[in-house]
């Protein structure tokens, strides 16, 4: 907080304000002090929803329909992160408040509530979005409005905008070092990929496969995809049965994802018998599919609720505090809670809310610790530096985290992929 | 496939088999409920679904208490639950006829969009009151893995199961349709109301019973799928299509159209999805029952009722 520039105030208050100043900056040094914000004016320049002692952002997701589901989780993260951040006395002394919008799983209505964030309420800045069609049809209204989203999920690549931060991880984070990993330590050689029909699991099984043939030298036995709610995988089962892959690889989603666990329980495939790594699983999903079908298959996240980090004890702490003992955090809804503070920390870097000069300020910040998955730094290109993490589901609905890789620079546009 | 063993062949043709007598059952059970409600009294239920779902959402709540009760009660709640599973939706699908569907007889389309809208509020309905997230409902021990009839062969035990279900429900069904005297009302009723109406048949109060049967095996229906899919607000639209398909495609009125038409989806769907991806079965099916409804718009088995 820049509180000791003196600012373009009104003449007469100026001698009232120095001395406010003064003794503010002074409690400062203990404590939080928001009395002391410096002049709108100064801090906003291009007509965002700020006033002297609050700044208004966005939270854009589905309350209702399929995704409710799965955005619920970053709905409460991203919350949590604002109310923490008011506490220690907001961002340039300034209370955030925010407004919630529905998407309701309906990507127009997902574009027309972007606007109505955009130019109706002007907020500094916006948390949301989940799946990729979401935020595929809201990035031409934050384009054309010079807004700022912080999108959560991790997804499939190929896409970069300087109005879009991305939180989760690309999908050649993801997918790479797990492949690596099961190379080296599984000894896995043949793979057998499954997913639902959409575009993030076929952009990352065409990245998996890629790298399985041309960089591991290994095989893909099979590779299939089932629509979307499908429920119904005992083919599925019977094929990889007779194919006998060293893993399977999958990236089943939603209520079909539940409905794969189970079939494979009831087929008598147990992680025992035929190794799963999958890239559509946490912490929330295993709510729904249940501790005692899961257990011992692995996923790849860069995020597990049981990480032994300091700042992810704090996190899980808070969480639960908030939303009750039973809450679980998976991988997107600590990407949410991310949004936040990378927002705040840019915007008091800027000493501005104005959308240019925190995309500006946003290059390579780094957090060496501080954040609940450990480090962090913002790439140029929107997407985050982080560690990936293969953890294997316990039969408590936790994952043990079995391996763990460097930090991976973000590569949205992999080439020979 | 050269290199596999006939054991091995003979194996997967096995418990290919079985996935394809699975698949119909869920079918099946999606489907009688809708075949009652849509074949005897020509309402389109576009909430079906969302009361497969209520099912599954009692299933959840008594495997809730269940498990608090302890081990025991965890081993031998099902049966319970499923009896609630019918009784909860049975006086639900009552309500309903009562004070929606009655009003709305004759205007098909009308009962389309209200039901419709029916199923959109209780989505809502449910996750206000359940969260949004699925709900883990715990299986008991006789439900989970598999039964191993040889080395190679696994019979999944919930798909057993449902198999059960299936054929008691449909043999009860048979009975009550075609050996029964509230049978013949309904039957009566479908062929001619209002002549059904002269000889001192009451009508209404049997269209409310068929509706709230329908609705009830529906909730028997949501009930045995906790053990293979998901328990969530949305869970009933992944349902939807499949069960309107199962049932146009056998003919409105014809309950055994239904059976059969389930049977031959059930088995292409599963056969070719063995050979291709699951979504080309799934395109390939479809294409299948157009074709065939294109050229026999009345379904497989048309009933011959004067309208």
């Amino acid at each position: 907080m820049n509180l000791l520039t003196p600012g373009r105030r009104p003449l007469s208050r100026s001698w009232l304000a120095g001395l406010a100043a003064v003794t503010l900056g002074a409690s400062a040094l203990f404590g939080p002090a928001h009395a002391a914000a410096p002049a709108t004016d100064e801090v906003m320049t291009t007509g965002l929803a700020v006033t002297d002692d609050t700044v208004n952002v966005g939270i854009l997701h589905s309350l209702t329909g399929t995704m409710a589901i799965s955005e619920t989780g970053s709905i409460q993260a991203e919350k949590l992160a604002i109310k923490q951040i008011n506490e220690q006395g907001g961002i340039l002394g300034r209370q955030i408040e925010y407004t919630v919008e529905d998407g309701a799983s309906d990507w127009p209505t997902f574009a027309e509530k972007a606007r109505k964030l955009l130019q109706g309420d002007k907020v500094a800045t916006v948390f949301g979005c989940w799946t990729s069609a979401s935020r595929k049809a809201v990035l031409p209204v934050f384009e054309q409005n010079n807004g700022l989203l912080y999108y959560p999920t991790f997804y499939e690549g190929l896409e970069q905008s300087k109005n879009v931060f991305y939180t989760g991880q690309e999908a050649t984070q993801q997918i790479l070092a797990a492949l690596n990993w099961a190379n080296e330590e599984l000894g896995a050689k043949s793979f057998y990929l499954v997913g639902s029909d959409y575009i993030w699991p076929r952009t990352s099984m065409k990245i998996a496969r890629t790298h399985i043939e041309k960089h591991l030298g290994g095989r893909v036995v099979g590779e299939d995809y089932y629509p979307l709610g499908n429920t119904q995988f005992g083919s599925l089962i019977n094929k990889i049965k007779l194919k006998r892959p060293d893993l399977v690889f999958a990236a089943v989603v939603g209520g079909s994802n539940v409905a794969w666990f189970k079939q494979l329980k009831a087929a008598g495939m147990t992680a025992k018998r035929q190794p799963m790594l999958t890239i559509s699983v946490t912490e929330d999903e295993v709510l729904g599919i249940g501790k005692q079908n899961v257990e011992g298959f692995y996923s790849s996240m860069k995020y597990f609720q049981s990480l032994d980090i300091p700042s992810n004890k704090e996190f899980v702490e808070a969480f639960k505090a908030e939303y009750g003992d039973d809450a679980v955090i998976g991988d997107v809804t600590e990407s949410a809670y991310l949004g936040p503070w990378l927002w705040k920390r840019a915007v008091e870097k800027a000493g501005s809310f104005d959308v240019d000069k925190v995309v500006a300020a946003s290059d390579n910040m780094e957090w060496k610790e501080g954040m609940p998955h450990g480090y962090t730094k913002v790439d140029p290109n929107h997407h985050l530096w982080m560690r990936t993490r293969i953890g294997q589901w316990q039969n408590d609905g936790q994952a043990k985290v079995v391996w763990e890789s460097d930090v991976i620079e973000p590569n949205p546009f992999p080439e020979g992929y | 496939m050269g290199d596999f063993t006939a054991q091995e062949l003979t194996a997967i043709f096995v418990m290919q088999g079985f996935s394809g007598l699975s698949l119909f059952c869920v079918f099946l059970l999606m489907a009688l409920g809708l075949a009652i409600i849509f074949g005897q009294m020509g309402v389109i239920n576009m909430a079906h679904g969302e009361f497969l779902t209520l099912g599954a959402y009692i299933t959840y709540l008594v495997s809730y208490q269940a498990s608090e009760w302890g081990a025991t009660a965890l081993t031998w709640y099902f049966p319970v639950a499923i009896v609630a599973a019918f009784a909860g939706t049975f006086a639900l699908g009552y309500l309903v006829e009562r004070f929606m569907i009655r009003y709305l007889y004759n205007r098909p389309l009308d009962t389309l969009l209200a039901t419709w809208g029916l199923g959109l509020i209780l989505q809502q309905v449910y996750r206000s009151t359940f969260g949004p997230r699925e709900k883990t409902v715990t299986m008991p021990d006789w439900l989970l893995g598999s039964y191993r009839a040889t080395d190679m062969i696994d019979i999944p035990l919930n798909g057993l199961f449902i198999l059960v279900i299936t054929l008691v429900l449909t043999v009860a069904l048979f009975a009550l349709l075609y050996r029964s005297r509230w049978g013949i009302k309904v039957r009566a009723t479908t062929q001619n109301r209002s002549m059904a109406n002269a000889a001192g048949i009451n009508t209404d109060r049997v269209d409310r019973l068929t509706f709230a049967l329908g609705c009830g095996i529906a909730g028997v229906a949501g009930a045995a799928f906790t053990t293979i899919a998901s328990t969530g607000p949305t869970t009933g639209s992944l349902y939807i299509v499949d069960t309107f398909l199962v049932v146009v495609f056998g003919g409105a009125a014809s309950l055994l159209g239904t059976v059969v038409s389930a049977f031959g989806i059930a088995q292409s769907q599963s056969i070719l999805s063995f050979f291709w991806s699951g979504s080309m079965a799934k395109v390939f099916t479809l294409l299948t029952v157009v074709v065939t409804l294109m050229l026999r718009p009345q379904g497989l088995f048309a009933s011959k009722v004067r309208r």
